[in-house]
Parts: C-alpha cells; sequence; structure tokens
C-alpha cells in the first residue's frame, strides 16, 4: 500500500510542518525518499525517541541527544542513517531542522 | 545519475587553547550531521587536541583576552574586562579554564577527548601534522588512536582536493 503525501503538509526544505499527521507509514515512505529501504527496530528506536522528544519539546533532538538518550553508539546512528542523520533522521521523524548545535 | 563529488570541508587546526578547541569539534560535528565529509589536520598547539597527555588539559588564560568579561561569571559588571592586574596572579589561568568547562558542560557540550571520539565514529579523518611531530618530539603512541595518522603538508593538500578549507 503506496502512502499518499499529498495530503501532507512540508516545508520548503522538505520536513513535515504539523508533526501531529505523522504516521508511521509516512515515516517508511519519507525513509524511502532517504535512501533507507527498510526501517529495522533499531532505526524505530531513534525515530521513537525523537517522537518522544519532538513531541514534549516542540524541537527535533540533536544527534547526541539521540546518541545519549537511546544508548545507540555514534558510530552505528551513522551506519543505520548514513550520510547525515541529523536531517534524515528529524525528517522522518516528522519534525522540524534539529536546532542544536551538539 | 552521473557519480557527484560529496561537499568536503577540511579544518585546519592549529590553536590549542580550550577555546579555540572547538570551533572545528563543534562544526565539524554539524557538517557530519549534514553528510558532508570532514577532515581535520592538527597543527603545532593544536595537536594538543589529539595528545593524550594535553587534551584534557586544555586552558584558556584571561591575559590579553580582551573579549573575557567579568560578566561571563553573571556579575552586572557591563563592559568591564578582567583587570590585568588579577589576570597574572597564580590559578587564574586554572580558574578561567575552569569555568569555561563548567559553562560548556552546562550547555551539554562534551569535553574535547569525547569530542574527537564522535568524529571519529561519525567518520571525520583526522591526521597530525608530521613537521611539528618532529618538532615536538612526539611519537605515534602519544595521540589519540583516533588520530588517523601523521602526514605531511603536502599529502594533507592532496587528500584535501575540492575541500573548503577553514584555517582555525
Amino acid at each position: 500500500m503506496t502512502v499518499d503525501l499529498t495530503q501532507i503538509s512540508f516545508n520548503e526544505e522538505g520536513f513535515m510542518t504539523d508533526p501531529h499527521q505523522w504516521t508511521k507509514e509516512i515515516a517508511e515512505e519519507l525513509a524511502k525518499q532517504e535512501g533507507i529501504e527498510t526501517l529495522t527496530a533499531d532505526h524505530w528506536k531513534i525515530i521513537d525517541f525523537c517522537r518522544q522528544v519532538g513531541l514534549a519539546s516542540g524541537k527535533a533532538p540533536t544527534l547526541r541527544q539521540i546518541t545519549t538518550g537511546t544508548g545507540i553508539s555514534t558510530k552505528d546512528l551513522f551506519a543505520l542513517y548514513p550520510k547525515g542523520p541529523a536531517k534524515k533522521v528529524a525528517r522522518i521523524a516528522g519534525l522540524g531542522k534539529p536546532e542544536g548545535c551538539v | 545519475m552521473a557519480e557527484q563529488k560529496n561537499r568536503h570541508i577540511a579544518f585546519i587546526c592549529s590553536k590549542g587553547d580550550l577555546d579555540m578547541a572547538y570551533p572545528a569539534l563543534i562544526m565539524g560535528w554539524a557538517a557530519l550531521g549534514n553528510g558532508v565529509d570532514v577532515t581535520i589536520f592538527f597543527t603545532f598547539w593544536g595537536l594538543d587536541l589529539v595528545t593524550k597527555k594535553r587534551v584534557d588539559k586544555l586552558e584558556i588564560s584571561p591575559i590579553g583576552r580582551t573579549s573575557f568579561k567579568m560578566s561571563l561569571m553573571g556579575l552586572p559588571t557591563g563592559n568591564l574586562g578582567i583587570p590585568g592586574i588579577l589576570s597574572i596572579l597564580p590559578g587564574m589561568t586554572a580558574f578561567s579554564s575552569w569555568f569555561l568547562k563548567w559553562k560548556m558542560k552546562k550547555l551539554g557540550v562534551p569535553p574535547v577527548r569525547e569530542y574527537i571520539e564522535m568524529l571519529h565514529d561519525a567518520g571525520a579523518k583526522m591526521y597530525g601534522c608530521k613537521m611539528t611531530v618532529d618538532m615536538f618530539g612526539l611519537k605515534k603512541e602519544d595521540f589519540l588512536p583516533q588520530l588517523d595518522d601523521v602526514v605531511t603538508a603536502s599529502d594533507f593538500i592532496d587528500m584535501t582536493d575540492g575541500a573548503q578549507i577553514i584555517f582555525i
């Protein structure tokens, strides 16, 4: 089943503007756009953490917050979301660009 | 689709002061997070950042540092700097260094050693400057294991072909 992304609002950089529109199916579709064919349990662990932080604070967590919060190492984080995990993870989790620097 | 060359930023770290250690680490980490390749070349005092005995002992001296205002400590002193006569007192460098580290810890900024590990694990390439290593009489075992190699200036120029270079 394919997901209809035309009903979802995105900003000019491709980030979802309303995190409440997000569903797991949308995440899978956005992951494919980012070159990640299948989301594994570890991918989901990171996404779930980002959703939790994002919905509570209104901000996407930084990479260091993700590694310290999930216990997933920097190496694994960069292997799971290669070439730019900061934006990729936030985008797949339906959040805005992370605002912190670390 | 034709193979596109990935954006690449190279940092040259030439300073070993605590405040000058961070720019490359922070920008390098941000670059990696955005999918940009990162190379860091440590030369002269910058080698302190990857030297086992030095990395945890980087300091900042208030002497001659005109931007270091007392208001940084939360004092209502406006534009007033740390008086030079106080700056020369024993312990002032240790105090300034401790203070800056404490400020950064509060912000969740990791210490330099941990940053080097993070950058390495995220795929940054890090090299020491051969001439400086020879001059300081350092050996491979003096460096953090994250340092990929000790290379010549010419090697660095070769490996950063097409990269954007930032000198710190």
